[in-house]
């Protein structure tokens, strides 16, 4: 048998918990309020750190007064972040670090400190168009851009071409190159070098149009449909439940154990090792749980870092900062904004000829990633012109949030399509399979799911063509969507040990965002050893066990199901090698079951789990999994989804309510089947709520966030999300391996919300969040009403 | 919070004296559900608190003798949902309570606190003021984001909105309210204890700051229609657009005298005379309903970013009015909004 | 609740003339004090002041400021850290407790108020160490993703349910409105309360009809 075949997992029928609802295995401890996470670690001598943050969005530090809060009793150590000098971008950016024996205290200090700032001109408004004549930028790159371009998740392709058109001002050895994607590192070592160009500040940072084929030509081609329209979606926060933060304490002189509330376990001590001047092995991160990150938390950030240097100054003693709500929603998290005036043509029987975008948005000072327009279908539309404007400005630094620029290319995309089918005067279902080619490698699974979604959704019995007509101001509509996302397992280790009592340890240093990491963990090797999962006992969330790569673009999953495939089958065989002369029998032979091992199809010749360890004499047997990156045959990369919407609006208040929503899903082999139907429930509610709600609003005066806090940055609400049904794809395309599901099913709910409120009211209601104010006015434009 | 000491009187009259004549030197703690957020985020930062919620005679829900309610300041918005007396003869009133907030703030808040809460404005709340000005003294939430803000009594300095949800129908009903101060009690009308301030040196209310609201007196509602009709976003546990609470007196199927407020959207609870006028001695339909929704928001004068107010707030009398009459209204879901004749 | 401590002999009669409150404020702990209108009131803080309260039925006492609330003071003080803070301003439901059976927001109720009363955390819902049959229900219907929110969660779904034995869609949407959550577990908390009240969950069960559930034994911690 060929050395991988070993790992494949066997067919459906002879698994237990892969691909079955088995129960999280950390559900008592949370539903009872017993599991810890960064923000409940307390330990004696705890000191409470808080920053002194700016209250402008756009300053320079003049003078920082600190030597009030000093006086303070109760003040441990003070730090000054930022000096004078120094120019701030966004309001809430940290200036001073102070920690004090509690939190009272801390927050009295922090108001004590006295800075004087110069007031500079900021721009926090970003939905209004940008000028169209601005020439590209085609300076050369300082390693400031390109951080700027990563944190904005520019595509790499984009990136790679602006480096090789544009440039670079650094030695190729001045930028973190083993940290760069390969490709991007690849640019930078070949790139030209130029000297620095002095560049005015400027809002508007227009990149160069992306073009195929001939729009011009196709637009004004005889015959053709052409629809235009307007389509965009504001900055939104990822408001984590936990806050940003982190607990720090030095063990000793230089031992740094950090609890940093992180997606990323295994990378913090790489990230931090610089800044706290101690090598990354003398760093132990530990984080039992977290509180939502949603793709905010992979660094340490300015609060990992302080809590150590404070400690230092403060002798050691473990400095606890966590994030205010209001801190939170202000600078920790900020999807950036994207809108797009869309023209797209297409052939009389549907056949999408054209696509023709001018777009801007913002994520912050950074300026703004480009989304992937048109989405889904970029690589294949016969004729595109894409220009793209980043919009730069002080409305707080853009972080990933779940499905990076996804979620916006798919609103932009899909409510454009969706338009012209109507004016097409075609069902979106039909128009979208009509197309469905474009879609490429993923079409087939689009197809297969289409009528599951038609079926629990009563798409094609239901369907009505734009406005419903029935009487009175309540309308209903249906609307869809569809989308991809990669989602390759990352880089990830185990290690599995069995001893001769029959114990199994698991222990991986990565973590479980709620996604059901530590299920999926312990579904695997229960079923690859014949146990349950209560017999197993895993260690995780330290860095101390072998590494795992962060939690982020879904690639937990394939990267920790692999792993822990690897070592459990390489341990079980071990054990097999040990157990074979006992039973009579060869390794080959051998099987677990249900917590026997035996000999395949001969129940009586069998051994118990602890019998059969127990023959492995005094040694343990050690098994290490690593799984095999792109190579690896057990995951995969490349999920389908589908999903539908059926609103109702009430029109004269502009009211939109969910009836149901549902969610078709593929990811390959699916792991544990009850957390990835919750992830999918969760990003139905999470998607419904920007769909909605969400939007950072930002003073235009005062460059500061007006809704700081849970109350009117609204999350939708338990009677906010009618029925919701989740399809996974189960048992359909087991044989791609396995895929992350994170971010997929958080893509589509905008737009096939979006979608659905146009069915239902007859126009199109351009911006999300769909609120009364944006629903009224799209309807008093219908009218002609000046709204 | 900055640090302040507290004090748990128990009577009227001990509370009154341990509070300041000078607002910002002490405040009044009832439920704390609004309070507390006020000095966390150091809008208020009183140097002492006085609890009141042991102060005696206050926790009362007595019925009179006409079937009209007397309610303490202390009650909880709970209790008053759940008081027998209330469901019977003010039931639009039992179920505007409990729309009001969640079921832990309803669990704590107290009516006296309810009437007393301090605005929702965001400019408010973040600091910069009930009358925010720009560097160049202009109104910041005129040049600002208004979305939330006034359509009437705009004039300024004052663009904020009376943010209770259970003020406009209590003002419908008739009520009066108790005050007690350092010399003695006074009543007056519910709607006259709010006002538009002029200056940063008034609140939005008339209450000095060493008086206390001691009961909210209601009328005998026999014979009267009332509902109350709120325009919220979310399902529930959200702030209202705008609401609008009516009271009616019927002569057969035709308005003798209508009362018709409006809430969230002035920076008092607004009486609409237009409203009442336009359905004096007609019948309530669909037409008069409307009409009378179109007349409440003739004098509505927008913001830049609240013009849709205007027909929210038309929507929420139509069908405030509707609903008072026992009529349906168009309903996304049960769980939205109260009513009830 | 004031507890009277003459020790510290301070009284005054003539509180009127404090013009300057400041003035009067002693930075001296413990309560001491005042006669107001013929009556004695304690005057607690503004530092620390000893207080006592009863959670899950153990006694804790710390020495706290008027200003810490009870929710800072299970957490910090106590090491009672089901209930979360998330938004600390009564919007999220993150800190809901129960005190004296009634459902509260921690966060926005002081601590030296709760004194004398009986409060319960999640930790305590079962009333030992078992999880109430409302936080097994939870686990069951994988009502919780990050878990952030669920302790107040599970303790605002007893109570909800302890009142509406039989809870529908729109009694849920309304009862259980102040609890908010991120991950998005609502349909799993629908879940909660239909099998609870003994019904069967409203729409479609996910991908029902292709994989059932393991070994009901799989559940719970590993
Ligand atoms: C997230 C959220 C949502 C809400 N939603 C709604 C809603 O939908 N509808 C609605 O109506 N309200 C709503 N509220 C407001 C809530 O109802 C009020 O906060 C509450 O009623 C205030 O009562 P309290 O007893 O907690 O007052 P406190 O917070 O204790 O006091 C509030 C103010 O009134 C003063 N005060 C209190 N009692 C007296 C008295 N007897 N005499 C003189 N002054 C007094 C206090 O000094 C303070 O200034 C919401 C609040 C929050 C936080
Ligand atoms: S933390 Fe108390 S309600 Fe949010
Ligand atoms: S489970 Fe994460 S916030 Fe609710």
């Amino acid at each position: 048998m060929p050395a991988e075949d070993k790992y494949a997992y066997p067919p459906a029928d002879e698994r237990t918990y892969v691909g079955r609802r088995m129960g999280r295995v950390d559900g008592t401890a949370k539903s009872t309020g017993h599991a810890k996470y960064t923000y409940d670690y307390n330990a004696k001598g705890l000191l409470y750190g808080a920053f002194v943050r700016s209250p402008y969005a756009h300053a320079r530090i003049k003078n920082i007064n600190t030597s009030e809060a000093e006086k303070m009793s109760g003040v441990k150590a003070v730090e000054i972040v930022q000096k004078p000098g120094s120019e701030i971008y966004w309001a809430g950016d940290e200036v001073v670090a102070i920690a004090a024996v509690d939190e009272p205290t801390v927050r009295d200090a922090v108001r004590a400190v006295k800075v004087d700032y110069e007031q500079l001109p900021h721009l926090v408004i970003d939905s209004e168009e940008p000028p169209h004549n601005i020439p590209p930028d085609t300076s050369p790159l300082g390693l400031d851009d390109l951080e700027d371009m990563a944190r904005n998740q520019v595509p790499t392709a984009q990136m790679v071409k602006e480096i090789n058109e544009r440039g670079i001002t650094f030695k190729p050895e001045e930028a973190p190159l083993d940290r760069m994607p390969a490709d991007i590192a690849k640019a930078v070592k070949s790139a030209k070098q130029k000297p620095a160009e002095k560049k005015p500040p400027a809002w508007y940072k227009p990149a160069a149009a992306e073009t195929q084929g001939d729009a011009d030509a196709a637009f004004q081609a005889p015959e053709v449909v052409i629809s235009e329209g307007l389509y965009g979606l504001p900055v939104i926060t990822h408001c984590c439940l936990e806050t940003h933060g982190a607990v720090c304490e030095w063990t000793d002189s230089d031992h740094l154990l950090t609890h940093v509330s992180t997606q990323y376990i295994s990378g913090i001590p790489g990230q931090m090792a610089e800044v706290v001047g101690i090598p990354a092995a003398n760093i132990r991160q530990v984080q039992e749980n977290i509180g939502g990150g949603f793709g905010s938390k992979f660094g340490p950030d300015r609060w990992g870092i302080y809590s150590a240097k404070l400690s230092k100054k403060a002798g050691g003693a473990p400095v606890k900062m966590m994030l205010s709500r209001a801190e939170e929603l202000e600078v920790a998290g900020c999807r950036p904004s994207a809108y797009a005036r869309v023209r797209v043509a297409a052939k009389k029987d549907g056949k999408l000829t054209a696509w023709d975008s001018f777009g801007w948005g913002t994520g912050g000072p950074g300026g703004g990633g480009s989304p992937p327009i048109p989405y889904l279908i970029r690589d294949r539309v016969p004729n595109y012109r894409i220009q793209w404007t980043a919009v730069v400005n002080n409305i707080g630094p853009a972080r990933a949030w779940r499905a990076p620029n996804h979620p916006q290319a798919c609103l932009i995309t899909m409510a454009a399509l969706d338009d012209l089918a109507h004016k097409l005067g075609m069902n979106p279902l039909e128009f979208f399979k009509k197309n469905i080619e474009l879609t490429g490698p993923r079409a087939n699974i689009y197809m297969d799911e289409f009528p599951v979604a038609d079926e629990l959704m009563g798409w094609s019995k239901r369907w009505h063509p734009r406005g419903d007509k029935t009487p009175g101001p309540i309308k209903r509509g249906l609307g869809m969507s569809m989308h991809t996302w990669g989602g390759r397992g990352h880089q990830s280790e185990c290690d599995l040990t069995i001893q001769p009592d029959g114990s199994v340890t698991i222990k991986m240093g990565t973590q479980d965002l709620g996604t059901g990491t530590r299920t999926a963990i312990l579904a695997v090797a229960a079923d690859t050893l014949g146990l349950t999962p209560q017999q197993i006992t895993l260690l995780y969330g330290d860095t101390r066990y072998p590494m795992s790569g962060g939690s982020g673009g879904s690639t937990t999953i394939g990267g920790v199901s692999s792993a822990t495939r690897r070592a459990s089958v390489d341990a079980r065989d071990a054990l097999f090698l040990k157990v074979a002369p006992v039973l009579g029998s060869t390794p080959e032979q051998l099987e677990v079951v249900k917590g026997q091992v035996r000999v395949k199809g001969q129940a009586s010749k069998a051994l118990s789990w602890k019998e059969a360890c127990a023959k492995m004499g005094a040694v343990p047997i050690n098994a290490h999994g690593k799984n095999l990156g792109g190579r690896d045959p057990l995951m995969n990369s490349g999920v389908g989804g589908v999903q539908m919407a059926d609103v109702s609006v009430d029109t004269e208040a502009g009211i939109v309510k969910i009836n149901k929503m549902v969610a078709v899903q593929d990811c390959g082999l699916v792991v544990s089947l009850e957390t990835a139907e919750s992830q999918c429930y969760g990003a139905l509610i999470m998607g419904i709520s920007y769909a909605l709600f969400e939007e950072k609003v930002m003073d235009p005066t005062s460059g500061r966030m007006l809704n700081p806090n849970m109350e009117f940055y609204r999350l939708a609400g338990i009677g906010d999300i009618g029925e919701l049904v989740v399809h996974m794809m189960v048992n359909k395309y087991d044989g791609r391996g396995v895929i992350g599901l994170g971010e997929p099913p958080v893509i589509s709910p905008g737009a096939a919300i979006s979608n659905a409120v146009a069915n239902a009211i007859g126009v199109r209601v351009p911006m999300l969040p769909l609120t009364p104010a944006r629903v009224l006015a799209a309807l008093g434009e219908q009218k002609g009403e000046n709204a | 919070m900055i640090q302040f000491e507290y004090l748990s009187p128990s009577s009227v009259k001990q509370a009154l004296g341990l509070l300041s004549p000078n607002w910002g030197d002490t405040e009044v703690l009832a439920g704390g559900t609004d309070l507390l957020g006020l000095m966390k985020d150091f809008v208020l930062t009183p140097k002492r608190v006085v609890n009141i919620k042991h102060v005696s005679g206050l926790e009362a829900i007595r019925s009179e003798g006409d079937g009209g309610a007397r309610i303490g300041a202390l009650v909880t918005l709970d209790r008053i949902v759940e008081a027998a007396h209330i469901r019977q003869n003010y039931p639009a009133l039992a179920q505007t309570v409990a729309d009001a907030a969640s079921t832990q703030i309803r669990n704590m808040a107290t009516i006296g606190g309810n009437l007393c809460q301090r605005p929702r404005c965001w400019y408010f709340r973040n600091g910069m003021g009930l009358l925010p000005k720009t560097p160049d003294g202009k109104s910041m939430v005129v040049e600002g984001d208004n979305r939330y803000h006034a359509i009437f009594g705009n004039e300024g300095p004052a663009y904020f909105v009376s943010p209770s949800t259970i003020v406009p129908l209590l003002i419908a009903y008739g009520a009066r309210l108790r005050i007690a101060g350092a010399d003695g009690e006074r009543e007056l009308a519910l709607e006259k204890f709010f006002r538009i301030p002029g200056s940063d040196a008034e609140r939005e209310h008339d209450l000095k700051p060493n008086e206390l609201v001691t009961e909210i007196l209601l009328p005998s509602a026999k014979g009267v229609r009332a509902a109350n009709y709120e325009v919220r976003q979310k399902a529930s546990f959200d702030w209202p657009l705008a609401t609008a609470a009516v009271a009616l007196r019927m002569n057969g199927s035709a308005v003798e005298s209508a009362r018709i407020v409006m809430g969230a959207v002035a920076p008092v609870p607004w009486v609409s005379q237009e409203a009442a006028q336009a359905i004096a001695n007609k019948t309530i339909n669909e037409q008069t309903a409307s009409a009378a929704g179109a007349a409440a928001v003739s004098k509505a004068r927008s913001l830049s970013h609240n013009n849709y107010k205007v027909k929210l707030a038309a929507v929420a009398v139509k069908r405030a009015l509707l609903v008072a009459v026992g009529q349906t209204v168009p309903d996304l879901s049960t769980a939205q909004r109260g009513g009830g004749a | 609740m004031t507890t009277n401590n003459k020790s510290s002999g301070f009284s005054r009669r003539d509180f009127l003339k404090i013009s300057s409150i400041a003035a009067s404020v002693p930075l001296v702990a413990g309560p001491k004090v005042i006669e107001v209108a013929g009556q004695e009131v304690a005057v607690h803080g503004p530092g620390a002041v000893p207080v006592t309260l009863s959670v899950n039925g153990k006694r804790f006492n710390a020495e706290l400021e008027p200003r810490v609330t009870l929710l800072d003071a299970l957490r910090e003080h106590f090491d009672v850290t089901g209930p979360k803070r998330v938004c600390d301003r009564a919007e999220c439901g993150a800190c809901t407790v129960l005190i004296d059976d009634r459902l509260v927001y921690s966060c926005t109720t002081l601590a030296i108020e709760a004194q004398g009363k009986e409060i319960v955390t999640a930790e305590g819902l079962g009333g030992g160490d078992r999880p109430h049959a409302v936080q097994s229900a939870f686990v069951n219907n994988d009502a919780q993703q990050c878990g952030f929110c669920t302790p107040g969660f599970t303790v605002a779904a007893k109570s909800f349910l302890d009142r509406n034995p039989h809870g529908h869609d729109a009694e849920i949407a309304h009862g259980l409105a102040g609890n908010l959550c991120r991950c998005g577990t609502y349909r799993g908390i629908h879940g909660v309360v239909a099998q609870m009240t003994g019904r069967e969950p409203q729409g479609n069960a996910g991908t029902t009809m292709i994989a059932s559930r393991a070994t009901p034994s799989s559940k719970g911690d590993a």
